[in-house]
């Protein structure tokens, strides 16, 4: 009974530090655009997004140099402190986000300094989950180790969960008039979530503190078998290298593209290709992820029974055969073009610019359509005096409430897809915890996981858009590269992975 | 199962060349398009990360090839 207290206390300090982990790094991602307008230039947006973007892109690029980084230090030192200095390096960056000035203030120091700290993040994220997972799975009963590390997979979606949650509190929660609670959070409100950050870390630190060592690591210290060099036993011996390679190439690559495609390419092919409102294309991926999460337990504890392997692989192959008709049906439920408009308010607010005789003017354009969808189009240019001239691009910015029935078989698509990704990912810890011994494990399991989530399935929603706008005649065609990926993942795992647990490794 | 996975071992040695191939030429296709920093920074990033990835892919296929993975 005192062991099985036990157990639960060294899931709650992993899986909470973990967690918070995970929001510091999400919140960022979610912000990506009114971050874009506070750190770089506004002349051009689309340079903006993208600079955000790469920024984005740099904090996952550099996670594996952060597995490599801290799980050798977690192969020498030990599991606790090593994931209890990642706690503290990406709090202390998330915190210091929150302060930076922006461009206007400081010009291009701005973006430099968030550049920066956004690469902190990254490597620290890089050693904690590996830390977590090995900790947690060190600490289970043999033949449980499915289930009791499939709490520790729950922590990256409640991770994005808690960030989404907070941002939609904060974005309305400012002044009492909506329109004005999103301006003062576009303008300094983005920087609430940043700053309440420290307070979870302070809290995480001081129970995870309060933790032992793992009991597989202690054994190892005291008998002074840990490794010397865990680099080179990991990478350097072919044994293990070639077992790292098969967890990248059968397994992580796969799961990581899946995960990115349900969790984040769902919610940004909602706002972006739909052109669903902000608050309910995430509002989708909230109901979506909260009636998902539970499966994580459940196939991380079913794989204790019948293996990792298979609920890994069928969850990769239903993403790539079933991708097309869920997003197709998404496309389909939020269009516009055959439904007609049947009332439309229209109206139109002009500033005059100067003594010159031109305006500003913005048009706002409300449209019902059959299907119960609500668009709202607006549109800001600039009227010339004497009409001799017009504005050649006017900014135009449009978005679609769809009604209760559509809302919910929207949530049920994203529910769908957040179901592979429990299948992925529910059972992988255990797996990869279990693919290499005590002495070099951290650093083993943390780098083809943070390849395969980071790289291969961080770039996913990057990679994705990039796709629709070379090819635009097909707003699917983002979809090939996860389904390439996973599809080329499941083939390699479904003949070189190995289904039987190993219950005493 | 062994003798395909020794065959495969082939199949998966020639996809890091190939899938180099094409990741550098789209990179170049969209570099000569739109030649500013940019697209530079974004297929640098691409091509910089993914090239070891398509090396460790041959290294995959080699050790399958050698019957590395084989059942005993």
């Amino acid at each position: 009974m005192k062991k099985q207290h036990g157990i639960w206390k060294v899931i709650t300090a992993s899986s909470l530090g973990t967690l918070i982990e995970w929001y510091d790094f999400y919140i960022f991602g979610s912000l990506a655009t009114v971050i874009a307008g506070q750190f770089f230039p506004k002349s051009n947006p689309t340079a903006a997004l993208l600079s955000t973007l790469a920024t984005f892109a740099a904090g996952f690029i550099v996670r594996p140099f952060g597995a490599l980084v801290f799980g050798r230090l977690g192969d020498i030192v030990g599991r606790k402190y090593t994931f209890l200095l990642t706690l503290v390096l990406m709090g202390g960056s998330t915190f210091a986000i929150g302060l930076v000035p922006s461009y206007e203030s400081i010009g291009f120091a701005a973006p430099i300094i968030v550049l920066l700290l956004r690469l902190l993040q990254g490597l620290a994220l890089g050693g904690e989950y590996g830390g977590a997972a090995t900790y947690v799975a060190e600490h289970a009963p043999p033949g449980k180790r499915g289930y009791y590390t499939s709490w520790i997979q729950t922590t990256a979606t409640l991770g994005l969960f808690v960030s989404l949650g907070v941002i939609l509190i904060t974005r309305h929660s400012l002044d009492a008039d909506r329109a004005l609670s999103i301006a003062k959070f576009n303008s300094w409100g983005w920087r609430i979530p940043f700053l309440v950050s420290i307070l979870l870390v302070i809290v995480s630190i001081y129970i995870r503190l309060r933790m032992q060592e793992s009991p597989l690591f202690t054994e190892l210290k005291q008998s002074g078998k840990t490794a010397t060099n865990p680099l080179k036993e990991s990478f350097g011996h072919r044994a293990n290298l070639k077992m790292v390679l098969l967890a990248l190439f059968g397994a992580t690559m796969g799961q990581g593209v899946v995960w990115y495609t349900g969790q984040f390419y769902a919610q940004s092919f909602l706002e972006n290709v739909c052109k669903l409102d902000f608050d309910q294309s995430r509002t989708i991926l909230i109901w979506a992820i909260l009636l998902g999460t539970p499966f994580f337990i459940v196939f991380g504890g079913w794989s204790d029974r019948i293996g990792r392997k298979w609920i890994m692989l069928v969850g990769m192959l239903l993403a790539v055969v079933t991708y097309k008709p869920l997003f197709g049906t998404m496309l389909r439920l939020t269009d516009t073009a055959e439904s007609g408009s049947i009332k439309t308010a229209y109206t139109v607010k002009t500033t005059a610019l100067g003594s010159t005789g031109d305006s500003f003017r913005i048009q706002k354009t409300i449209a019902h359509f059959g299907n119960g969808i609500i668009q709202t189009t607006v549109t800001q240019d600039t009227v010339y005096a004497g009409g001799m001239q017009q504005t050649l691009k006017p900014d135009i910015k449009l978005s679609k409430q769809v009604p209760s029935a559509t809302y919910w078989k929207l949530i049920a698509m994203v529910w769908v897809m957040i179901l592979y990704v429990t299948m992925v990912y529910g059972p992988i810890a255990a797996f990869l915890v279990e693919l290499f011994p005590t002495r070099i494990r951290y650093t083993s399991m943390s780098l083809p996981y943070h390849i395969g989530n980071g790289v291969f399935g961080g770039l996913t929603p990057f990679i994705a858009t990039l796709l629709t706008t070379i090819y635009t005649a097909d707003k699917l065609v983002g979809l090939m590269y996860p389904m390439v990926v996973a599809g080329l993942c499941a083939v390699i795992g479904a003949f070189y992975l190995d289904n039987r647990i190993r219950k005493h490794a | 199962m062994n003798q395909i996975k020794k065959l495969l071992g082939l199949v998966w040695m020639a996809l890091g060349p190939v899938s180099a191939y094409l990741l550098i030429r789209i990179a170049w296709q969209e570099i000569s398009a739109k030649p500013v920093w940019d697209t530079w920074i974004q297929w640098g990033i691409f091509v910089g990360v993914f090239l070891p990835i398509a090396a460790g892919m041959v290294l995959f296929g080699y050790y399958a090839w050698k019957e590395e993975y084989n059942e005993d």
